[in-house]
């Protein structure tokens, strides 16, 4: 039984630590099927926990701080258009930059604003997404096997987190049950053939861009509200850049990145578990080398085990009407 | 004089410096077929992308069915029941048939209805028009045909009753492109409106009713079809006679300079692309391969110049063997005086994105002359560009202007020019002219002549019979990848029409 619990503790944070990588990695899916690359997921989420960490404690609402993160979110992600869309720069240049003013601007703005080091204020009940118990969880914890899966599992987390699972069938929905998903696609593949039937090339990617910041403010907002009571700096730690990783793995389709940052998270929350314990056979191992393996893992994967990954055909390439 | 579908009146426009259309007026009938002739860069594609409206005039007007009308975005085109197919297709390369007609066209926010409407719909045009295509198939897995066919479902679906045809032909087969002509004729037959631009005079006798001539950007002329001919068209298109067929003297064959034996090539997926093929071609000889595309000609270049795989057989140059695994060094090749000009300028025989003189010793840029110690010699390279621009009259003269923008026909040159003037012994060329010009044709043909009769060996592939006679001193035939008879340059289109076709000599005889 000690066994079975240790699973489902596992289990359960592998859930709490793919939901950051989940909602960046399908924010980097709206853009990148609409043809524009997004390096920028990173920066992009780190300003949303910044701004999200510092709207809720200043005004002591976790709905302002989500709003707020959202807002700051999809204002950078509207810069990066501004750059790659409208001016046809490097999307990559960009999306750099926008990593390095999220993660200067986010220190010296917390610093200048609350002197804490580049913190911002530890967040009190009611400026955090508390967790949701769902009903008869407490009852039925005790109940074997059931008990703890659906307590632990299944109840339990923020509202935040059934957010980003529920965006998984909606994103998919969008993507190919919706007139935007299907222009979407089709600008992301060939942006002539949309600009001839009459639609907007740069207007239809504007809007995948905004999809984009919604959902990088969302897991900015979950990484410092949620997972931390608070903003602390560089706090992305990668995520962004794993998430682009576990695109590329899902080969840009919404299910297959569940699976894929679910499985990052497991990776994320095994390491962790496994740290200091001993291993059989081979015994004890380094702490660093567990907190490694996850991005071990992630090369390996991405190098040989995912067969051919075609990305959308014009990513990366500004849209200039041919003369 | 039935009723105009369309009017152009003295429309301008100029891009920059360039006046690509000057005060042009078109009438184009209702229910006819109209053809738009002119050169590469005559400003036929300009002049249908400011009335499909991808570009604004500088000043004129347009009437569509006699009303004045202001088109300034391609949806203003395609509400005024006029529709496009694009030279380069614009389809969604996976995709459905079906998702790509309702792009743009979309019925609501969601697509439960449109994907309904548009199942019925491309049922009726498939019945009334003959236009059948799975619209459940994926478009990069179709053949160019039937993609094209998408294009024209395409516009069909957003109603069109007038319907542009941008160089329709340039990437079909014969038979696709026939079976294109029945269509748009019955397309006709029922109402619609065509105009079709294209460089080949042959399809503009064969199905139009009236055909514009278009020269450096001025509408020169217009001709009821079945008035002309295509010797007058050509001229007028060029500006001064055009010999159609290249005056050469009796060939002077010599020593065989390369000898293809028994040569079998299979493809990736293993299915006999040459089968058992062999011939020889002496110095001052050219010898022409005719025959459908995609009967094994390609394969056959590819090996014989050294970058295919061939299964067995042997290839000599000059009496010595040449590597057949598919690795040749293709410099130790050039060295032993093999020239080849590819048949796919854009992805074998260019860098598009490099400059002209770039472009122009590019394979040769080891060779002494254009060197000084390690580095380029870049004052040698600009000069021997200059001097290549200057022989072979590469239009614009400009060695530092990106290859991507010079027309197809000046490609073609850069890419001749690089691999004549290195003086080869042996000239392989694929589909010499394709994408080119009546005037450059005629420039090229004439080059190939002169090679010839310096003494050079001249294997030429193409699959336009009429430049394959005008040039052979000897026709092969190849159909499904064998050579199937062999003929002199007095053999008739017909008799070759049949050997192309597969059809046995016995049966041609009688």
């Amino acid at each position: 039984m000690d066994m079975f619990n240790a699973i489902v503790q596992v289990l359960d944070s592998t859930i709490r630590l793919s939901v950051p990588l989940l909602l960046a990695c399908l924010a980097g899916l709206y853009s990148e099927r609409a043809g524009i690359f997004d390096i920028g997921l990173e920066g992009k989420m780190l300003v949303g926990a910044f701004a999200g960490a510092s709207a809720a404690a200043v005004f002591h609402s976790a709905l302002i701080g989500l709003g707020t993160a959202i807002l700051i979110s999809v204002a950078f992600a509207l810069v990066h258009g501004f750059a790659s869309i409208t001016h046809r720069g490097n999307q990559i240049v960009s999306g750099v930059a926008i990593n390095f003013i999220a993660a200067g601007s986010t220190i010296i703005l917390g610093q200048a604003w609350f002197q804490q080091g580049g913190r911002t204020p530890a967040l009190q009940p009611g400026e955090r997404f508390e967790a949701i118990n769902w009903p008869g969880a407490e009852a039925i914890r005790d109940v074997p096997i059931i008990g703890p899966i659906y307590a632990e599992l299944i109840s339990g987390h923020s509202i935040l987190v059934y957010f980003a699972f529920a965006m998984v069938p909606f994103t998919w929905w969008v993507l190919f049950r919706t007139r935007f998903g299907l222009r979407m696609r089709a600008v992301g593949e060939n942006p002539a053939a949309v600009d001839t039937a009459g639609i907007s090339v740069a207007w239809l990617r504007y809007r995948a861009l905004i999809c984009t910041g919604v959902l990088t403010g969302v897991a900015g907002a979950y990484l410092s509200m949620v997972q931390n009571g608070g903003f602390v700096k560089d706090m992305t730690a990668g995520k962004g850049y794993i998430a682009l990783a576990a695109l590329i793995f899902a080969k840009w389709k919404p299910v297959n990145a569940m699976f894929a940052c679910l499985l990052f998270g497991f990776l994320d929350a095994a390491s962790i578990r496994l740290q200091g314990s001993p291993l059989p056979i081979i015994g004890k191992v380094p702490a660093q080398f567990m907190q490694a393996l996850p991005y071990v893992l992630t090369v390996v994967l991405l190098a040989g085990f995912i067969g051919k990954a075609i990305p959308p055909r014009a990513g990366g390439v500004p849209y200039v009407k041919e003369r | 004089m039935a009723q105009a579908a369309i009017e152009l009146i003295g429309i301008n426009k100029s891009f920059g410096a360039v006046r690509a259309n000057r005060d042009i007026n078109l009438e184009v009938a209702r229910g006819t077929i109209h053809g738009i002739v002119g050169e590469n860069g005559a400003g036929k594609s300009t002049l249908m992308s400011i009335l499909y409206g991808f570009y604004q005039a500088d000043s004129g007007e347009i009437r569509v069915g006699g009303k004045p009308v202001s088109i300034h975005t391609s949806n203003d085109a395609i509400a005024l029941g006029i529709g496009m197919v694009h030279q380069h297709f614009m389809l969604v390369d996976n995709f459905t048939v079906l998702e790509n007609v309702i792009l743009g066209a979309e019925s609501d926010a969601l697509l439960k209805s449109s994907i309904t409407k548009a199942r019925s719909e491309l049922d009726r045009l498939e019945r009334e028009y003959g236009l059948e295509v799975d619209p459940d198939a994926v478009i990069e897995e179709l053949p160019v045909g039937l993609q094209q066919r998408v294009e024209i479902l395409k516009a069909l679906y957003r109603g069109a009753e007038i319907l542009i045809l941008d160089e329709p032909t340039g990437v079909l087969t014969p038979a696709e492109a026939d079976h294109l002509f029945r269509i748009l004729k019955q397309l006709k037959d029922q109402g619609k409106t065509i105009v079709l631009i294209t460089h080949k005079l042959r399809e503009i006798m064969a199905i139009t009713d009236t055909v514009s001539v278009m020269r450096q950007g001025t509408m020169v002329a217009t001709r009821t079809t079945k008035d002309t001919t295509v010797g007058e068209l050509a001229e007028l298109m060029v500006g001064r006679r055009v010999l159609l067929r290249v005056e050469k003297g009796q060939s002077e064959a010599g020593a065989v300079k390369l000898s293809v034996k028994n040569l079998t090539v299979r493809d990736q997926r293993g299915v006999t692309m040459v089968d058992n093929v062999s011939f020889d071609v002496r110095g001052g000889e050219i010898v022409g391969i005719a025959g459908v595309a995609g009967n094994g000609q390609s394969e056959l270049l590819e090996a014989i110049s050294g970058i295919r795989h061939a299964v067995s057989g042997e290839v000599m140059l000059d009496g010595k063997p040449i590597d057949l695994t598919g690795k040749a060094d293709p410099g130790e090749l050039r060295d032993r005086g093999l020239a080849h000009v590819p048949e796919d300028r854009h992805h074998v025989g260019l860098v598009l994105a490099f400059e002209e003189n770039e472009n122009s010793i590019l394979g040769y840029h080891d060779d002494e002359r254009y060197l000084k110690g390690p580095f380029l010699d870049i004052d040698a390279i600009m000069a021997d560009a200059k001097d290549k621009i200057e022989k072979y009259d590469i239009r614009p003269g400009n060695p530092r202007l990106k290859t991507a923008n010079f027309s197809g026909g000046n490609q073609q040159k850069i890419v001749l020019a690089r691999e004549m003037e290195q003086d080869p012994g042996v000239l392989i060329v694929g589909q010499p002219t394709r994408g080119v010009d009546v005037g450059a044709i005629e420039f090229i043909h004439k080059r190939l002549i002169a090679m010839r009769d310096q003494g050079k060996a001249v294997l030429v592939v193409s699959v336009e019979l009429d430049e394959i006679r005008s040039l052979s001193d000897r026709i092969l035939v190849m159909f499904a990848g064998r050579v199937v008879g062999e003929r002199g340059p007095e053999a008739t289109e017909g008799e070759l029409g049949l050997l192309m076709a597969g059809v046995e000599h016995q049966e041609a005889a009688e």
